[in-house]
């Protein structure tokens, strides 16, 4: 096990080595003078100076990028254009609204995905199971925005249950803020609830179809029983690790959902970036991202092979 | 195509028969796209303010929109951004992955290579990956095309790597290979072949996700430009209007829906016509 881990914890240290190579040419292929992509073009001849100097941009690029990730290391992302404060900390602001948002989509998910999943898996063949699988690929074929902006229309609008956009920090409004995040989440929650729903019955019918499901059956053990303690606790493993490879990935999926609800999370913090060419808040919102994405992915892999001795440690 | 081939791929649709509507809105969608100025009762860019904003009326079956521009005929014509943009999203990804999977499996120190690249470049979220793109490339549909088309270019080419490692370790390719039979002459009568069908899979479920992402982009304002009619910037001009015209946002929305789901029922009926072996590779399990 150690070996092994020890093996794809330098696998994504190496990954994460050449996606930083990437993330800092960044800078450097977007068109202009890297100076004027930094300070913006209001700049003082004083600053640019200045910023010349302390990115050594005379200096061999490779030179330039180890000062770079030397920064990063040391948790200096540049500093925003747009905001005038330092990259890192226009990211932490976004961090709260980006966390709890992701959180509550994965509730979702869970509460309807899973579920239902198993009730598709457990009438495997029936009308059933083609209703409800044809529906989650219904539910995966539809954009979130456009789900996001008829939850706005029907729910906020027309009823009136939930506000329509924003979100005031619950260390300052109370848990009550959460319902702020009620529909975002739940139209984020939509397509990635269907696959979950996919991959439970999937990997559901997967374990039925094992030869100790047979030995069960055979010895007389209620269905019921059979589905309970011998096919869903095997089919748990793989629909547990899906849930993190799926928490992963929301966060740069969020991008459009915070958009329509005008959320302040780190995927809006993109979009505005992009819009006010905020290129050092670009650039630092795609390395956090890749780099949570690598770590969730690595440690989900780990606990996989951890919690299910049958996986081979290659 | 001979006859006989076309009932062979017709057959898993026959069985099925909501994959044939499938397939049937996607005809319907193609026809819109290639004779959108026939069809069209009006002028897409045709500009009226005094009937700004009228719901779905015998006149304007779809409404009209802020400038009192005629929904139905802006819906129509939006199809042809969408197969434009799907099918170059499918090209670019064929053209790029199949390639670079045939040749990483047929060569393991190319392909060590190769796949680390795919690697690196799957650390990156899909979307952003478009979005870093397209900060660096000036706004236009090319640019859409390859922001989406890089994210299906490394799953494709992990899945002809995926498939081309099975087909190599068949029989027929190792005799053919300890007959003296070259790289070409293996790639264009074993390999290429047998990658047909599964290729075909993974086009419509490309084409469906390609949909989806150009209408996330056009949303966000970074995708085909504003002035082009597609659904996603319909969908993104009616936002202000939703609660005053809820019209404009249920139309361009339906034939998103449309199209991505019939791509993703014509692609799931021909993976079940797939050899099961191949049905791994698409993380489907027999």
């Amino acid at each position: 096990m150690w070996s092994y881990a020890f093996k794809r914890a330098a696998t994504t240290a190496v990954t994460l080595l050449a996606a930083s190579i990437i993330i800092f040419a960044f800078i450097h292929i977007v068109p202009g003078d890297p100076i004027y992509v930094l300070l913006g073009d209001t700049a003082t001849p004083d600053q640019i100076d200045a910023l010349r100097h302390q990115l050594g941009l005379d200096q061999p690029i490779i030179l330039q990028y180890l000062t770079w990730a030397g920064h990063v290391l040391e948790g200096d992302l540049g500093r925003s254009i747009f905001f005038q404060a330092p990259v890192l900390s226009v990211i932490a602001d976004g961090a709260e609204t980006s966390t709890l948002l992701a959180t509550m989509t994965m509730i979702w998910v869970a509460v309807i995905g899973v579920p239902i999943g198993m009730i598709a898996a457990v009438r495997h063949g029936t009308w059933l199971d083609q209703g409800l699988s044809g529906g989650a690929m219904l539910m995966a074929s539809i954009p979130t925005f456009w789900v996001g902006l008829y939850l706005i229309l029907i729910f906020a609008a027309w009823l009136g249950w939930f506000p329509s956009s924003g979100y005031p920090s619950i260390f300052e409004g109370g848990v009550v803020n959460l319902r702020y995040l009620v529909l975002p989440s739940l139209a984020l929650a939509a397509p990635n609830a269907a696959l979950i729903l996919r991959l439970t019955r999937a990997s559901m019918l997967d374990v039925s179809r094992e030869d100790y499901v047979r030995t069960a059956r055979a010895k007389g053990i209620r269905p019921w029983q059979v589905v309970r303690r011998h096919i869903w606790r095997n089919a748990l493993l793989s629909v547990v690790s899906a849930f993190g490879f799926t928490f992963a990935a929301l966060l740069s999926e969020a991008v459009v959902t915070e958009t329509v609800f005008a959320l302040p999370g780190i995927g809006r913090l993109v979009v505005q970036s992009i819009l006010r060419r905020d290129y050092p808040v670009i650039q630092g919102v795609i390395l956090v991202i890749v780099v949570v994405y690598l770590l969730i992915n690595l440690i989900v892999d780990l606990s996989y092979r951890l919690l299910d001795p049958r996986v081979e440690l290659q | 195509m001979s006859s006989n081939s076309v009932t062979l791929w017709l057959k898993p649709f026959v069985a099925r028969p909501i994959a044939l509507a499938g397939l049937g809105v996607l005809l319907a969608t193609v026809l819109a796209a290639v004779f959108a100025p026939w069809l069209s009762p009006y002028d897409p860019y045709a500009i009226d303010p005094l009937i700004r904003l009228t719901p779905p009326n015998v006149t304007h079956w779809f409404g009209t929109d802020q400038f009192g521009r005629d929904t139905l005929s802006r819906t129509i014509h939006s199809a042809r951004m969408a197969l434009l943009i799907g099918s170059g999203v499918v090209v670019f990804a064929l053209a790029t992955g199949v390639p670079a999977g045939v040749l990483s499996a047929l060569f393991p120190r190319l392909g060590h290579l190769l796949m680390r690249i795919v690697d690196v470049l799957m650390a990156f979220p899909t979307l952003l990956l478009a979005l870093g793109l397209i900060v660096i490339l000036s706004p236009s549909v090319a640019t859409v095309i390859l922001a989406i088309g890089i994210g299906y270019m490394t799953t494709t080419t992990r899945i002809v790597y995926g498939l081309t490692l099975r087909l190599r370790a068949e029989t027929y390719v190792e005799a053919s290979r300890s007959m003296g039979a070259g790289a070409a002459w293996l790639i264009s009568r074993h390999i290429l072949p047998n990658l047909v069908s599964p290729l075909l899979v993974q086009a419509s479920f490309v084409f469906a996700f390609a949909q989806l992402g150009a209408a996330s982009l056009d949303f966000l304002g970074l995708g085909a430009p504003p002035d082009i009619p597609s659904w996603g910037n319909m969908l993104a001009e009616s936002r202000t209007f939703i609660t005053r015209a809820p019209w404009l946002l249920f139309f361009p929305g339906m034939m998103i829906v449309a199209t991505a789901f019939s791509l993703n029922l014509v692609g799931d009926a021909l993976r079940d016509r797939l050899d099961p072996r191949f049905r791994q590779v698409f993380g489907e399990k027999g």
